[in-house]
């Protein structure tokens, strides 16, 4: 479980966050959404203890994350950032080993090669996985790089808009990778979407930011309504319900 | 592409000891009296020729190419910028302060300490050059070695005003331009520390390819990035010091090796590692071979051939890139 | 108010060339006074020559950070130098007339200047491509100056450090004639040329647009740089930053890039703070040499003050 209480987050004097509070149940598949500059990314690299609490705490499995050791922490949650350069000549391999690191500190058993082959497979890239990441399109080099956070093996998975450069089958394919991985492995995922249909599709809950607070909790139904949506993204658009799941035609 | 070169191939192994190996028996037989092989084990005047002024040299090469190479290679780590060196970041710079300083005020000091006090400062003079580079914007990469150049310049200038006052250019000369020429036994053994220093690094070789995925990365994946980075300081630092004090800077080294590595097998550092510090040993001393060929029987300093050398060799990594970056 | 300013300035510039002139005027009169008046005329002559190099430079180049000597000119002078006692044979070419080896070397630079710069011009490098890959020429000119040393005195362990730092204490009086010749045509030229710099210094582009044919300019104004650098050079030796501490001094105190104001204001900033910081180094610090150093530390520190402010606007 990840608690997340009274959080509040400042740049200087600019407030980023205000009050968050949210608790994400172990299990699912949560998606964070919300207009650009909402403080999703903000929240997560908290959650992350990529940057240090200014206020509030955040516990994860009972770890607070700020005063637990990061190599611990490592194996129980990972991070995939929105803007993550890769600068270095590491073969796709090479990078999604790396996810295996905190578990062996550099040493590869043969558990954590079968782990990498599986992770390579998960996200079609045995075929690149000799390649420099330098030569990668850039479809390619997310999915190496979400392989790498998935090869980490950790129970929580915090993915900073993982669909961005993907294709349409991609991104499919990625989403439903994290659906089986909630529901077959118990992992819990928290995912920052722009593309609100994905969140429909996939999550169990959505939770909408804008303005450093939480304006909406809940199941997909709930929350993808046009009032909800006009909120949120300050624009009308229809909600069709297809399979039973809401649809925001927000290209008309 | 895949890897040009893999770092574990046998073959190209075997064939970069061999060049090495050559290397140092060239070294070895290299000089004002040459040493044929022969000779050696019939003479003993050639005996002592060689043990006291040959193979301290050839292994004073050897050391210090290494380690500055690996120390190049940690500054591009964590600077996350192949064009940084401890030459062009201020680290040889405020050694050669620091042991100018410490030779003006406690001109007693033995080496030991003087090159402990040296790499303070180096390590005082890296850090402030690490703290301002991460300010420069990420999108000009080549500012960074930029501004370490100049910093080590105005570093150096405040070396040279306080050798003027101080009447210790002299000094500062050395201390600035490596030789080997005046490597002799017990005059090198310090450069022994700078081996411990590349097996340190080897220790952290994976977490060193890890903070060049940058700090973000790492904290995901659990390393004390803070910490790492002090390592990684005090490895380039006392590696640097001792360059500095014992044979003088030798520029580029750290600068021209991993790179190339780097082009031609990646950046995996693990495997890498020791590709750069046989690469480094090789270049150090094939210059410091050259510099006493070229105007036989007379010696040109490794630094300067280095200079040469390693400029030429820069310049064109940097045209290269910038052809297709 | 930028002429007023302009009017300070020569005063200033006036005052130092008295205060270097009169300060602790003793014993023989005459002969003193004429020996400082031509260290007074080689010094203003360098001030001047680094300064109207280095606004040329600067508005070529389009950037403010650029000094000809950060980009190795004043090494590659060195080696072009020792290239000629090289290629010539060292008795030969040393016996020759200064002045004639003096104008030989000035050509040799101009040519070997042109030949490097004007293809990185041309291929319109990134700026901290280009900055990076001068300085690097730099070190490279200085470490084949001081191997072509060697070859040719295996035993003179001197160059390699005179090569470093400018010493204004020692100047070359005897190439004094020739360099005047150089500075003033070199003056007057860019002089006749503001009007022309002004455009150029809008960019390629905007410069042919308005008629300017970009690359005869560039290539006339890089020549003519080079020319300054070897005069300085060759009378003081390699100055690092003292061409960007005077061309920002001076854009500051007038307030402009307008070359009309620009150019005759950075040539009196050369001159006050060359023949003032040598008055007060003879005088009041003790150690005349050091000039060049501490001029280099200062102008290291601007240097880097411009690097980090300028690249976080
Ligand atoms: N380093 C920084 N300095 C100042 N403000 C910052 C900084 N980083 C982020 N911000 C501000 O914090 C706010 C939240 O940023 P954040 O990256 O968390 O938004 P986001 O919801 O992830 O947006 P996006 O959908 O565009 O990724 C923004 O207004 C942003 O401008
Ligand atoms: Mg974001």
């Amino acid at each position: 479980m990840i608690r997340i209480e009274n959080v509040s987050f400042r740049h200087r004097t600019v407030p980023i966050l205000s009050d968050i509070t949210l608790t994400i149940d172990k299990g699912g598949v949560v998606a964070l959404v919300g207009p650009n500059g909402a403080g999703k990314s903000t929240l997560l690299s908290l959650v992350a203890r990529l940057q240090p609490l200014q206020m509030g705490n955040i516990q994860i499995d009972g770890l607070p994350v700020d005063a637990t050791p990061g190599r611990q922490l490592a194996r129980v949650v990972a991070i995939l950032r929105q803007d993550t350069t890769v600068a270095s000549r590491l073969t796709v391999r090479e990078l999604v080993s790396f996810g295996r690191f905190p578990h062996g500190r550099g040493r590869l058993s043969a558990a954590d090669h079968a782990i990498v082959d599986a992770a390579l497979a998960r996200f079609d890239l045995a075929d690149l996985a000799g390649r420099f990441i330098e030569t990668l399109s850039g479809g390619q080099r997310q999915r190496a790089l979400v392989a790498m956070a998935f090869a980490q093996g950790t129970d929580y998975l915090l993915l900073d808009e993982p669909l961005n450069n993907l294709d349409m089958y991609y991104a499919r394919e990625l989403m439903r990778a994290l659906r089986a991985a909630a529901d077959e492995n118990g992992k819990t995922v928290v995912i920052v979407l722009h593309d609100i249909n994905q969140a429909s599709a996939h999550a169990d809950r959505i939770v909408a930011m804008k303005g450093g607070r939480i304006l909406a909790d809940g199941a997909p139904c709930d929350i993808l309504t046009p009032d909800m949506l006009e909120v949120v993204f300050g624009l009308r658009a229809p909600v069709e319900t297809i399979g039973g799941k809401p649809f925001v035609l927000h290209q008309l | 592409m895949t890897a040009a070169l893999s770092t574990s191939s046998w073959r190209a192994k075997a064939a970069a000891g061999l060049g090495l190996a050559a290397l140092f028996a060239v070294s070895l037989a290299v000089g004002v009296s040459p040493l044929p092989p022969g000779r050696v084990l019939s003479d003993p005047d050639a005996l002592q020729l060689l043990l006291v002024s040959r193979l301290p040299r050839t292994l004073a090469a050897v050391l210090s190419g290494a380690g500055l190479a690996i120390a190049g290679l940690i500054m591009q780590t964590l600077s996350r910028n192949r064009f940084v060196e401890p030459a062009t970041a201020g680290t040889a710079q405020s050694a050669e302060l620091g042991i100018l300083l410490v030779t003006l005020f406690f001109p007693a000091a033995s080496l030991p300490v003087k090159t402990l006090l040296a790499a303070g400062a180096a390590l005082a003079g890296t850090s402030v050059f690490l703290a301002t580079a991460q300010r420069l914007p990420p999108a000009q990469p080549y500012l960074v070695p930029l501004f370490g150049i100049v910093y080590g310049g105005v570093i150096g200038a405040a070396a040279t005003y306080a050798a003027w006052q101080a009447d210790l250019l002299q000094f500062l000369s050395v201390w600035t331009n490596g030789d080997f020429s005046g490597v002799l036994r017990g005059r090198y053994e310090l450069l022994w520390i700078a081996a411990l220093m590349v097996a340190a690094a080897f220790l952290v070789a994976d977490r060193l390819t890890i903070m060049a995925l940058g700090r973000e990365a790492s904290i995901g994946l659990g390393i004390d990035y803070a910490r790492m980075m002090q390592i990684g300081l005090v490895i380039v630092s006392v590696i640097t010091a001792l360059s500095v004090v014992v044979v003088g800077m030798i520029p580029f080294v750290g600068l021209a090796v991993p790179n190339i590595v780097s082009r031609l097998m990646g950046d995996n550092v693990r495997g890498t590692l020791g590709w750069v510090a046989a690469g480094g040993a090789g270049l150090v001393l094939a210059c410091d071979i050259a510099g006493r060929l070229i105007r036989y029987p007379y010696e040109i300093p490794v630094g300067t051939v280095m200079g040469v050398a390693g400029g030429a060799i820069f310049l064109w990594l940097l045209f290269r890139r910038g052809g297709h970056g | 108010m930028a002429d007023r300013r302009l009017l300070a300035l020569a005063a200033a510039a006036l005052l130092s060339a008295l205060a270097f002139l009169l300060i602790g005027l003793k014993g023989n009169i005459a002969f003193v006074l004429e020996l400082r008046l031509l260290k007074l005329a080689a010094l203003m002559q360098v001030g001047v020559a680094i300064a109207i190099s280095t606004v040329i430079f600067q508005t070529v180049t389009g950037n403010r950070i650029l000094t000809p000597s950060v980009m190795g000119l004043d090494a590659l002078y060195l080696f072009g130098q020792m290239l000629m006692v090289f290629l010539l044979g060292g008795v030969g070419y040393v016996s020759l007339d200064p002045q004639v080896k003096f104008a030989v070397e000035v050509m040799v630079l101009m040519v070997l200047a042109s030949g490097l710069l004007l293809p990185m011009l041309k291929r319109r490098l990134d700026m901290g491509l280009m900055l990076l890959a001068g300085v690097v020429f730099g070190v490279l000119f200085r470490s084949l100056y001081s191997l072509l040393a060697r070859l040719i005195d295996p035993n003179d362990f001197a160059v390699a450090q005179t090569a470093s730092f400018a010493n204004f204490n020692a100047v070359r009086t005897d190439l004094l004639a020739f360099a005047a010749v150089v500075t003033v045509l070199a003056a007057v030229l860019a002089w006749r040329a503001r009007h022309v710099l002004d455009v150029v210094s809008l960019g390629p582009e905007a410069a042919t647009g308005l008629g300017v044919n970009w690359a005869a300019s560039v290539t006339g104004l890089l020549l003519l740089v080079s020319a300054l650098v070897a005069v300085s050079t060759a009378l003081v030796g390699p100055v690092a930053f003292f061409g960007l501490l005077v061309a920002a001094l001076a854009e500051r105190l007038v307030v402009t890039r307008r070359h009309a104001r620009l150019l005759p204001a950075a040539a009196l900033t050369g001159i006050t703070v060359l023949v003032g910081g040598q008055t007060l180094f003879q005088h009041g610090f003790g150690s005349a040499t050091a000039l060049g150093v501490v001029i280099e530390f200062f102008g290291g520190l601007v240097f880097l003050l411009l690097l980090v402010l300028g690249s976080r606007s």
